[in-house]
């Protein structure tokens, strides 16, 4: 069977921030490019991103971005590259700007510039007293954000597939990236789309767990088609739980609302952060306010008839503050929560929210993989950005306001190492001829398969079992029996059977293919964190307490092919600062 | 709980139907797309859009007891049983819950939906007043999610010749924004019977949007500042 071909300059797979920044460089570059959307681009999950946008831009005092590099590579644990953090920490500024010039509506200071609120882990100074780093348009900056990069796009003509689901990545036999196979979910057709150049921007994966921040369409897909096409991800261990999600709902409760000055309390009335972060206190990096909070419930000292969650108070800031700053946490409160947070406080709990790992990459947002003894060989043609890739600027923990801060960097680098490889290398290079194999085979064994499970049990069952094994805490029994169950999950997703067989907008066929994205980020996910022996950033180990520098500053590359783990070093060596020597975290 | 459910697959359907859906809830089941995705997992051949699930992405926007709303921020507790569904009125249906946007995002993009600023940007943002970025506040927020263009009747009439008041309102988003220079432009580019006038402040925009914001008022001062600059 033979399929259509387009062919394009570069093909972008995902349209939220970082494949929509990308977009715009290519398409203001005049190439010919495509940008493939599970969704309209404007309901890509970056329109969820409440707090703001991290960057040293000094409105509300002094500040600076070697003080921005400092708190994230403290905040990432030092797993984080220190040449990727500067790179971005620098840049930030720079992208801000030009997301103000593109209409972006900032909320703004007295003197006119863009207001900044403290947030989690920003700090003055190396780590001495918060800072107001955060950029932001009320608590709505990813929507506001979202829609102003997706206008700019319409501006710049880019050439938009909606509502088409990349399925496999093509590559030839030297490695080289031609190009993705992708479905039109209205028709139901499959066709290639040939590219000279593809960039992977397709989001999260917190939707391997059972109780997450995000979106339906957060399936890793990017990550699940470079796995499957040979390509290693890198520190999937590192899942960060946001502290504040609503209790049962999971619908993310910004750190801006700790930011502003809310704090957090247990069943006693006690602000509890400031046993576990006598400086920073409720703004603290997340993934130990998250673990406090986990500590909390577990000791007794949670709230509710259950004693399973914790409280949010803001009542103090006043309807002002609240309505001005925080108008979307209060609608969201009263929907979600039946508590209107001007008088009640908001019951909340750590939520997985985002994958720190993803597609291995360098600062430039070129995709590397270890090959000839270079642990940072690039994969020819093949860039990734924002959430699915892993740069590394978030290490073991990211700080808030760094994801829309790494995709708009590193989405506009992505592009521009793009444009500069096409311009270096004229020409298309051939498909091979079993360029479609790996799809045609996928769907095919989708349209015959009887007796299968349903989709949704086996989906089921993983998010089971992330959620269990691979949690806040975890512990080396039940990771290795997460291991064992994740692999059989796997095996069983091979074997689902789809009982819609209709051509047109089937919704249950895409779901089957998501679920073949989920379980390698799930299998990828156990695998890496059952062999870290040590606890850094958000992977929390009971049987190895300790970070250990000596054996385990190391970033991990997991394989597909036999579950393989690689490990490669972690770069201290910033591009023009001094190194931030790794030390004992406390906040 | 008792839904009915508006069912139509051109793939093997000659034409659309009702279906009848009995599913038992979770405690945890507090919004109609809970409910949705529960009658998914028994029957996975009933199609929806949905991602955010938070009221933030604009997906799910359907017709709910006559009503158009987004199925996520929609509570159940509040429906009459059986609660019928059908998809959002007005625009072609491609599969059962799920329409086709062409027209509305053609609408939405002809209005130009972006900041025109011809100056040089500055090395720094552009300054803008507190007071200035408050005439956003309700226009911004927008989740694209057709609730209101839909229960226009003309926009029914006329999809392909009048803006709507989804499109409208982002119009006057960046008519209203200190740091655009395209006003003239703008006004020009509506100033017609039916791209802006086919409005009759019917009012069922601002009665359904589920973000509470208000494109007649939007419309209105459209009209006004047309009406001043005719003077």
């Amino acid at each position: 069977m033979s399929l259509a071909v387009r062919t394009f300059d570069a093909v972008v797979v995902g349209a939220g921030g970082a494949g929509l920044r990308a977009a715009l460089q290519l398409a203001e570059a005049g190439l010919r490019v495509a940008v493939l959307s599970k969704v309209f681009p404007t309901r890509s999950h970056t329109v969820a991103a409440q707090g703001g946008v991290g960057a040293a831009l000094g409105n509300m005092g002094e500040d600076s971005w070697l003080w921005h590099m400092y708190d994230t590579v403290k905040g990432s644990d030092w797993m984080g590259d220190q040449d990727a953090i500067e790179f971005m920490c620098r840049e930030a500024p720079r992208v801000v700007y030009e997301l103000e010039h593109y209409g972006m509506p900032f909320d703004r200071n007295d003197d006119g510039t863009i207001y900044q609120r403290p947030f989690g882990g920003h700090s003055m100074n190396f780590g001495e007293r918060p800072v107001q780093r955060s950029c932001c348009a009320a608590d709505r900056t990813g929507h506001a954000m979202l829609h102003t990069l997706y206008q700019r796009n319409v501006r710049a003509r880019t050439q938009f597939f909606v509502e088409w689901m990349a399925l496999d990545l093509i590559r030839d036999a030297q490695g080289e990236v031609l190009g993705v196979t992708a479905l039109e979910m209205e028709t139901g057709e499959v066709s290639i789309l040939q590219a000279r150049a593809t960039l992977f921007a397709t989001g999260g994966a917190g939707r391997i767990y059972a109780s997450t921040t995000n979106a339906f369409i957060n399936t890793g897909d990017g990550p699940g088609m470079a796995a499957r096409a040979g390509s290693p991800l890198e520190d999937m261990e590192f899942w960060q739980f946001h502290p504040t999600g609503v209790a049962g709902a999971g619908v993310l409760i910004t750190e801006g609302v700790r930011g502003e000055g809310g704090y957090l309390l247990n069943k006693n009335g006690e602000r509890f952060m400031e046993r576990y972060a006598p400086n920073l206190k409720d703004l603290a990096s997340r993934d130990v306010v998250s673990r406090a909070m986990a500590t909390e419930i577990k000791e007794g000292r949670g709230a509710g008839k259950d004693g399973d969650y914790l409280l949010l108070k803001l009542d103090h800031l006043g309807p002002e503050v609240i309505d001005k700053r925080l108008p979307g946490i209060r609608e969201i409160a009263i929907k979600f929560a039946n508590a209107d947070p001007v008088k009640d406080p908001i019951p909340v709990v750590p939520t997985v929210h985002y994958m720190m790992g993803g597609i291995a990459t360098n600062y430039l947002g070129e995709v590397v993989a270890p090959a000839g003894g270079n642990p940072n060989a690039l994969v020819p043609r093949f860039y990734a950005a924002g959430e699915c890739a892993c740069a590394s600027v978030h290490g073991a923990n990211r700080l808030g306001t760094n994801s829309l801060t790494d995709l708009l960097v590193f989405g506009k680098a992505a592009g521009d190492a793009l444009i500069r490889f096409l311009a270096a290398n004229p020409g298309t290079k051939d498909l091979p001829k079993d360029a479609a194999e790996r799809t045609l085979a996928r769907l095919s064994r989708l349209e015959s398969q009887k007796g299968g499970e349903a989709v949704p049990e086996v989906g089921r069952e993983m998010r089971r079992i992330m959620q269990l094994h691979c949690g806040v805490f975890r512990f080396p029994d039940t990771l290795a029996e997460g291991v064992r169950r994740i692999r059989e999950v796997a095996d069983r997703a091979t074997r689902t059977e789809l009982r819609d067989k209709s051509r047109i907008f089937n919704t249950a066929r895409v779901e089957a293919l998501e679920l073949d994205n989920l379980v390698e980020v799930a299998r990828a996910s156990m695998v890496s964190a059952a062999a870290r022996q040590e606890s850094r950033g958000a992977h929390d180990r009971s049987d190895f307490p300790e970070r250990d520098d000596r054996n385990w500053l190391k970033h991990t590359l997991w394989y597909k092919e036999g579950d393989r783990l690689e490990y490669k070093p972690v770069n201290l060596k910033p591009l023009t600062a001094q190194t931030i020597e790794p030390k004992v975290r406390t906040y | 709980m008792h839904f009915k459910i508006f069912r139509f697959d051109p793939d093997k359907d000659d034409k659309p139907y009702m279906k009848d859906y009995q599913i038992e809830l979770e405690p945890s089941d507090r919004m109609l797309l809970d409910a949705l995705v529960r009658i998914k997992e028994q029957d996975e051949t009933l199609s929806v859009r949905r991602s955010c699930r938070e009221g933030v992405c604009g997906s799910d926007a359907v017709n709910i007891n006559g009503r158009n709303g987004l199925a996520c921020i929609t509570k159940l507790a509040d429906l009459k049983e059986p609660v019928e569904l059908r998809p959002l009125p007005g625009l072609p249906v491609i599969r059962d819950l799920i329409v086709d946007m062409t027209q509305f995002f053609n609408q939405y993009h002809s209005i130009r939906p972006y900041l025109i600023n011809e100056d040089p940007p500055p090395e720094r943002e552009r300054l803008q007043s507190p007071q200035e970025r408050d005439e956003l506040d309700g226009l911004y927020e927008c989740v694209l999610c057709a609730c209101c263009s839909t229960a226009c009747p003309s926009f029914w009439w006329n999809p392909d010749k009048y803006v709507g008041p989804a499109g409208l309102l982002q119009a006057y988003r960046f008519i209203a924004d200190s740091r655009d220079q395209a006003t003239g432009e703008r006004l020009d580019n509506l100033e017609d019977p039916y791209r802006l006038f086919r409005c009759h402040t019917i009012m069922n925009c601002t009665d359904v949007c589920p973000k509470n914001l208000n494109p007649a008022l939007a419309i209105g001062k459209i009209r006004s500042l047309l009406a001043k600059r005719s003077i």
